[in-house]
């Protein structure tokens, strides 16, 4: 049994490539049934965000599982070759790929690290995982797991300060151009994370109009209906532009979108108007030297940074205090998946068997005193025959469902029915994942926690 | 205007000047509190004083360069009290309470003339008045870009400091740039009418050609063509900080040079 994760992300795909292998809500059932139904994986879940595409599955033998997925994802799209997309790919197994998903829940593998939507973004994913049912106990546990250290990450680091303020940012330098925002327009290009965050921000400030445009025309009406704003196709960004006065270029393209002469035509036709331009990608959307032209102000992220004194050292420092964090929960998740093997979980079931027929069987020979030989042998032969007997099942079932797809659910099971402790593990749960997820999760019946 | 209220305003307003320039460098409300006081007392001193002249001599004393120094220097700190305090912009004062420091500086370095000249016929005072309120007018279009030229500075080259928290919005600074101009051209288009009747009921001739009447006719123009530009070619925020700031440094030159070759004329413009 191994847990795998293949996927591509904003360092390692470009934005085209990460829309092809979007896939909607709507299909997304149908897509985990696919998963399903290869031989070789037994759970799965696809987190699909702008800037990421993975999918994480529980597979028998990783190099079988980790074909099967690529082979997942080149269907997702008929454009699609192996070719197009293996050099873009990236593959971590077991603690490798548990530290993987720990790591984008709590955004320390986010664009922008400590920007709150990723940890939405699992938990959604973990529901569909649920609804469609392609998730098990394993992967149940581990994404759990997962948003609770993001959640804690959260709470016990100043990271998510970091991606709220550069919003915040955004929004007082454009009030530094125009006095009144209300009677601004806002043009959103792309679909990036932070360029929503900053977008939520003016519109929660009441600006007059949001304009969205991304290559995905369906994402870009997706956000329009979030906005309330209205969808404009990707090809007329350059006649958009002289009608916003505020523009947020988030495409996640790794070159130009809005060049130096395309803001120089805009400020043109709007006769000199000051058009402000947030660009809060790495790497830039819009070319620096927009700066140069009159009546135009272009601040990138280290502008916004720079502007509410981020200082680049304390996020640092605040990073590190996470990637501790989620370390040490890593280290854990090993910890009870080890324990999940069937050997140990036999082994530990006789052990306590015997443990108690042993005080049971002291606690009755002192009471009654002393007795013949005859009668005591007779009597541990009682205590060992009813021990025997009723562990034969459950170690038999365990030793037989252990080589099944559902033999951790099992071997849970036992642990659970016959509290067993696991000596392997010493760490704590820490309070489990409350919200929308965990009434779903009851159904799921086993893994709802640890032996403390 | 009486000597020793001249100097109290000049003191004050000098008070002002230091505390607004060292409001810009603290984000302390206590300081601007002050400072609007120590303007608000002198604009109060300054007040009483105009109102004790026209009272003794039934008219507003403009009529000697000094006087008109004097009257544009309070009318510039009314403009800060009615425009900042209603938009919570003190930092306004930190542009305009200097200038008009220097105005009332400049009223008390002129030589004192024995006594206001009558005016002879009623339309030399309107000209006279009117001339300094258009003044006032491209003064804070003046002020306006100076502030947008230096916020906008401050934003091109991602200075966030306490200037740029301080001053206003770009768009702000350009409104009031241009509102400040659409109030002190007709003023002083009005103004050099009024000139011009004025100069034909004195000396018989509308137009004599000398070098202030000129300067005023291009002082005009220029505005003119700086208003018609915003209209139609888009003249209009960092073009049109440049251009009032040129415009008003020939409104200086033209009250330097009547200053220079005649103290007792009357008019500045």
């Amino acid at each position: 049994m191994n847990i795998i994760v293949l996927g591509l992300n904003h360092r390692t795909a470009p934005v085209e490539l990460r829309e092809l292998l979007a896939i909607p809500d709507s299909r997304m059932g149908e897509a985990l049934a696919r998963l399903r139904a290869y031989p070789g994986i037994q759970e799965a879940m696809y987190l699909g965000t702008c800037n990421r595409v993975e999918v994480y599955a529980v597979a028998e033998k990783s190099e079988w599982g980790f074909r099967e997925l690529e082979d997942f994802l080149v269907a997702t799209h008929f454009s699609l070759s192996s070719e197009d997309l293996l050099p873009h790919l990236y593959r971590y197994s077991d603690e490798e790929a548990i530290a993987h998903l720990f790591r984008v829940s709590a955004s320390l593998d986010s664009m922008v690290v400590g920007e709150p939507q990723i940890l939405g973004q699992v938990k959604e994913a973990y529901e569909l995982a649920l609804t469609h049912r392609s998730s098990g106990v394993i992967l149940n546990k581990i994404v759990k797991k997962a948003i609770s250290v993001g959640k804690n990450v959260r709470t016990n680091t100043r990271i998510g300060e970091y991606a709220v303020s550069v919003s915040y940012a955004a929004v007082e330098l454009a009030k530094k151009v125009f006095s009144h925002l209300q009677e601004r327009v806002v043009l959103l290009v792309g679909a990036g994370e932070m360029g929503k965050l900053a977008a939520q921000s003016l519109v929660s400030h009441g600006v007059k109009e949001v304009l969205i445009t991304t290559r995905n025309q369906h994402r870009a009406l997706a956000l329009a209906e979030r906005f309330q704003g209205r969808a404009v196709p990707y090809d007329q960004l350059r006649s958009t532009l002289a009608k916003a006065d505020i523009v947020i270029c988030a495409t996640g393209a790794p070159h130009f979108v809005i060049s130096k002469e395309d803001i120089q035509g805009a400020v043109h036709q709007r006769m000199n108007r000051p058009i402000f331009l947030i660009d809060i990608t790495v790497p830039r959307n819009i070319d620096p030297a927009v700066k140069d032209v009159d009546n135009a102000f272009v601040f990138d992220i280290d502008d916004l940074n720079a502007h509410v004194g981020n200082n680049q050292e304390e996020r640092l420092k605040e990073a590190k205090i996470a990637e501790k964090l989620v370390k040490e929960e890593v280290g854990s998740m090993v910890a009870w998946l080890r324990g999940l093997e069937a050997t140990p979980t036999i082994v530990a079931l006789r052990k306590k068997a015997e443990d108690i027929k042993k005080t049971e069987l002291e606690k009755v020979f002192h009471r009654l005193g002393e007795l013949s030989e005859k009668d005591r042998i007779a009597i541990e032969g009682l205590a060992s025959g009813i021990v025997n007997k009723l562990l034969h099942g459950p170690l038999v079932t365990l030793k037989a469902e252990a080589q099944s797809q559902n033999g951790f659910a099992f071997i849970e099971a036992a642990r659970r029915f016959f509290e067993l402790q696991e000596r392997e593990i010493h760490s704590q749960e820490p309070q489990p994942v409350e919200d929308e997820i965990d009434h779903k999760v009851l159904e799921e019946s086993v893994s709802q926690k640890d032996e403390l | 205007m009486s000597e020793t209220l001249a100097f109290l305003t000049m003191g004050l307003y000098f008070g002002g000047t230091v505390l607004f320039l060292t409001f810009l460098l603290y984000r302390s409300e206590t300081l601007s509190r002050v400072s609007v006081f120590v303007a608000g007392a002198g604009f109060l001193i300054h007040t009483a004083a105009l109102g004790m002249a026209i009272v003794s001599t039934g008219h507003l004393p403009i009529m000697t360069f000094r006087d008109a120094m004097s009257f544009f220097s309070w009318g510039l700190v009314l403009v800060f009290l009615v425009v900042g305090l209603k938009r919570g912009l003190q930092v306004l004062g930190t542009f305009i309470l200097p200038l008009a420091f220097l105005s009332m500086v400049s009223a008390t370095l002129a030589p004192v003339e024995a006594d206001a000249i009558a005016p002879v016929f009623q339309t030399v005072w309107v000209h006279v008045t009117l001339s300094i309120l258009g003044t006032i007018g491209f003064a804070v279009a003046f002020v306006a870009g100076l502030m947008y030229l230096m916020q906008e500075h401050l934003l091109k080259s991602k200075q966030f400091n306490v200037l740029n928290f301080k001053l206003p919005p770009l768009d702000f600074l350009d409104v009031l740039n241009q509102r400040s101009i659409l109030f002190g051209f007709p003023l002083l288009t009005l103004g050099i009418l009024t000139g011009a009747v004025s100069a034909q009921l004195t000396i018989g001739t509308y137009l004599s050609w000398n070098p202030e009447q000129v300067w005023a006719l291009i002082t005009w123009v220029f505005y003119f063509v700086v208003l018609m530009g915003r209209v139609t070619v888009g003249w209009r925020a960092k073009r049109a900080a440049y251009l009032t700031i040129v415009g008003f440094a020939g409104v200086i030159l033209t009250f330097i040079g009547i200053l220079l070759k005649s103290p007792q004329t009357i008019a500045p413009l």
